[in-house]
């Protein structure tokens, strides 16, 4: 018989849903800035996504703060167990009804293909569009600062926008395995509520 | 002088006003310098002038001529004339400091009216002097420098091309044949009434350069005396009310601020009066940071000329500009006759005497990175005809860490030059004999009369050869709600399109990164939608199976 266990603490939950709220805001925005395409024009859209970057800005600091008074930053710590079964998981057994070859609990939340992922978020992609965000947001000061002799906007951008569109295809993929619970809301529901059904 | 004189002089100048200002501007034959409109001398606000010109004896005779009343001016203001002859205004020359080259009006060939030798008597009509005909001129005669074309406040001080620089002494008809008459300058009424240069002194000569009403610059014509705030912040009536000579700040008769050479990155710490600088720069008065909320925007400052975003267009005022003139087809005639013909907005399209003309309003203009420095296609310079020559090369480029991104003018034209020697030609277009172009429409004459004159060899054949000249965008400053959004230029095709070395948000990106970048977000999409399609299609047919449907 199924249990519900506690997984997502407060702040966690609003750490997750006004991130996910910018990055999606960010995103919009920022291929706007890009040139894709024409929404609220060129200059709000610089306004409200530089805005947008540091209202994150000022989240992560809550939740750097947090994940480390709490020992939460463990959760990514990769791990490749379990890893084959998981990716055959998601290749067969889904598709035959078999089960979940992993079992959540509040000390290891995330399976390991989450785990790997976000770690390669949250390490790789996460800094490499901040660096180059601050280098865009700064960019008034590059030539007080001496930096114009080593930095070149188009480089800057190039990085900006290749970290943005792994980022929007991480945010296709995250979105969709959303669904890939025992009910195709049962992942949103905790996420939500903060409570998990297991067998 | 008496009440009555006053008077009556009052009511010349009036009458004048009413009858030769109305038809002569709606002529459309373009004349160089029309009337200047009443304005420093506006009702109701009295002179803070220390001094009442109708009260000296000096300026109450029956003058004769222009130069009678220099003299008179003279007995008081010593200096004047010394200083006005050090100007270019007065020698219409210029040694370029950067190129040493020797430039002004009395050097250049432009692509307008071309050049001034052998048609002195009809460009010194602009001329700041009296009885310059020819190139015996005595530029150093105190009494030839004309004081009033620049301190006129009655408007009624005309001087018309052909009289050599002095104003008609008898009623003329003008243009010539035309039925129109001017009158007679009362030049004792005139130098009674003398004052600061206002914007229609400037504007008699400055508004129709280049043969009429905004023909040359597209940023200066005539709309300018009155416009309306969108059309020019600084000079609007109900706004700062700027005379030119407000930022085109003067010393001593030398006025700053130079298209020939033009302060393209002015690097001066000052805001003006603190540290030398040109004075008619932007910054002179706004200083390098100018932009108090949108700082983002003193950083384009650093690269783009204040001029690019806050003149976003040029010829705004209604007026059209000369965009082009062809003169390989001027000389065409009609039963013998010369004629004109006119283009949907009733501006001349072609004219026998000049030519085919192309006019433009609202004109957005080319842009460029311009460091100041200015290279002419002078007299003796050899030119290539098989390219389009440049009259002024502007010269300027990203790297070079000294120019900006400027808007100019680009005026195109076809002209003649020596198919034996390769160089710009000197032609005469103007006079009373049989080789004037305006006259006889023959090119060989006009051309061999002109060479002649300046001393030149000439071949004896002559070619037309495609060239264009830069003007740089400056004036007719839009209020900063009319300034250029960013999108105008962060965008593609966007005004920038065409200037190299700068990344743009918005207008420039990588194609391959677009590309794959797109292609991995769509291809996530197509796998996930393709799985979850899976994901349905298996819990049916498990459902179909538990369920025991066949």
């Amino acid at each position: 018989m199924s249990q519900r266990i506690y997984i997502f603490k407060g702040f966690e939950r609003f750490w997750h849903w006004s991130q996910a709220f910018l990055i999606i805001f960010m995103l919009i925005t920022g291929f706007e800035v890009h040139g894709s395409y024409s929404l609220m024009g060129f200059e709000r859209a610089v306004d409200t996504h530089t805005f947008a970057a540091w209202t994150l800005v000022g989240l992560w600091c809550f939740a750097i703060f947090w994940h480390f008074t709490t020992g939460e930053w463990k959760q990514y710590i990769p791990t490749f167990d379990k890893i084959t079964d998981m990716v055959k998981f998601y290749a067969i057994g889904i598709f035959t009804q078999a089960p979940h070859p992993y079992k959540v609990n509040p000390n290891r939340k995330h399976n390991p293909l989450q785990r790997l992922t976000y770690l390669g978020i949250l390490a790789f992609v996460g800094p490499l569009i901040w660096v180059t965000g601050w280098f865009y947001i700064f960019h008034d000061q590059w030539h007080a600062w001496g930096w114009d002799a080593f930095l070149s906007l188009e480089w800057v951008a190039f990085f900006h926008t290749l970290a943005a569109f792994i980022f929007l295809a991480f945010v296709i993929a995250h979105v969709y395995l959303t669904t890939t619970g025992h009910t195709p809301l049962a992942h949103i529901k905790a996420m939500i509520t903060g409570w998990e059904d297991v067998d | 002088m008496n009440n009555f004189e006053r008077f009556a002089g009052l009511v010349v100048a009036a009458v004048f006003a009413a009858t030769a200002l109305g038809p002569a501007r709606a002529s459309s034959d373009p004349s160089p310098a029309p009337p200047a409109k009443a304005a420093a001398a506006a009702p109701g606000k009295p002179s803070t002038s220390t001094a009442d010109h109708g009260k000296f004896k000096v300026l109450q005779q029956g003058f004769k001529s222009g130069p009678e009343v220099t003299k008179a001016c003279l007995t008081c203001h010593t200096e004047a004339a010394h200083q006005v002859q050090g100007t270019q205004h007065w020698n219409w020359e210029f040694m370029n400091p950067k190129t040493n080259q020797r430039l002004g009006k009395k050097h250049v060939i432009n692509n307008f009216c071309t050049a001034i030798p052998s048609n002195y008597e009809f460009c010194t009509a602009c001329h700041v002097g009296y009885g310059w005909k020819d190139e015996n001129f005595d530029f150093t005669a105190q009494e030839n420098v004309d004081c009033l074309v620049c301190h006129d406040t009655t408007g009624t001080y005309r001087k018309l091309p052909g009289w050599a620089g002095h104003p008609v002494y008898q009623d003329t008809e003008f243009p010539p044949k035309s039925g129109k008459m001017v009158k007679a300058v009362n030049l004792a009424d005139v130098a009674q009434k003398v004052g600061k240069t206002g914007r229609n002194n400037c504007g008699a000569c400055h508004f129709y350069g280049g043969g009429g009403d905004a023909v040359k610059h597209g940023d200066i014509d005539s709309s300018l005396r009155e416009p309306a705030r969108y059309l020019d912040v600084h000079m609007a009536k109900d706004g700062l009310n700027f005379t030119c000579g407000d930022c085109h700040k003067t010393t001593g008769h030398a006025v700053s601020g130079s298209r020939y050479n033009p302060t393209a990155v002015d690097t001066a710490k000052h805001i003006r009066g603190k540290e030398d600088g040109n004075a008619a720069a932007c910054q002179a008065c706004h200083g390098h940071a100018p932009h108090k909320e949108k700082t983002r925007l003193n950083v384009h400052a650093e690269k783009i000329a204040c001029q690019t975003c806050h003149v976003p267009e040029f010829a705004r005022g209604g007026k059209p500009t000369k965009m082009l003139w062809d003169w390989s087809t001027a000389g065409k005639l009609k039963d013998g006759k010369p004629f004109k013909t006119k283009d949907s907005g009733g501006h001349d399209a072609y004219d026998s005497r000049k030519g085919d003309f192309k006019y433009e309003t609202n004109v957005i203009p080319e842009y460029i990175w311009f460091n100041g420095q200015v290279d002419y296609t002078l007299r003796e310079t050899k030119l290539d005809p098989t390219q389009v020559v440049h009259i002024n090369k502007f010269n300027g480029s990203p790297d070079d860490g000294r120019s900006k991104i400027w808007p100019i003018k680009l005026f195109k034209g076809k002209q003649p030059y020596d198919v034996g020697s390769n160089q710009l030609i000197v032609f005469h277009t103007y006079g009373q004999d049989d080789s004037a172009l305006w006259s006889n429409f023959n090119w060989d004459k006009a051309i061999e009369f002109g060479m002649k004159e300046i001393g030149a060899q000439y071949s004896g054949k002559y070619a037309f050869v495609e060239t264009d000249m830069a003007w740089p965008i400056t004036h007719m400053v839009a209020p900063k709600e009319d300034a250029l959004a960013c999108k105008q230029c962060h965008t593609a095709p966007g005004r920038l399109d065409k200037v190299p070395g700068i990344y743009m948000p918005g207008r420039s990106g990588n194609e391959l990164l677009d590309m794959a970048g797109w292609s991995i977000a769509g291809l996530t999409l197509l796998g996930v939608l393709g799985h979850g399609a899976g994901r349905i299609v298996a819990s049916r047919r498990s459902k179909g199976h538990q369920g025991g449907h066949p």
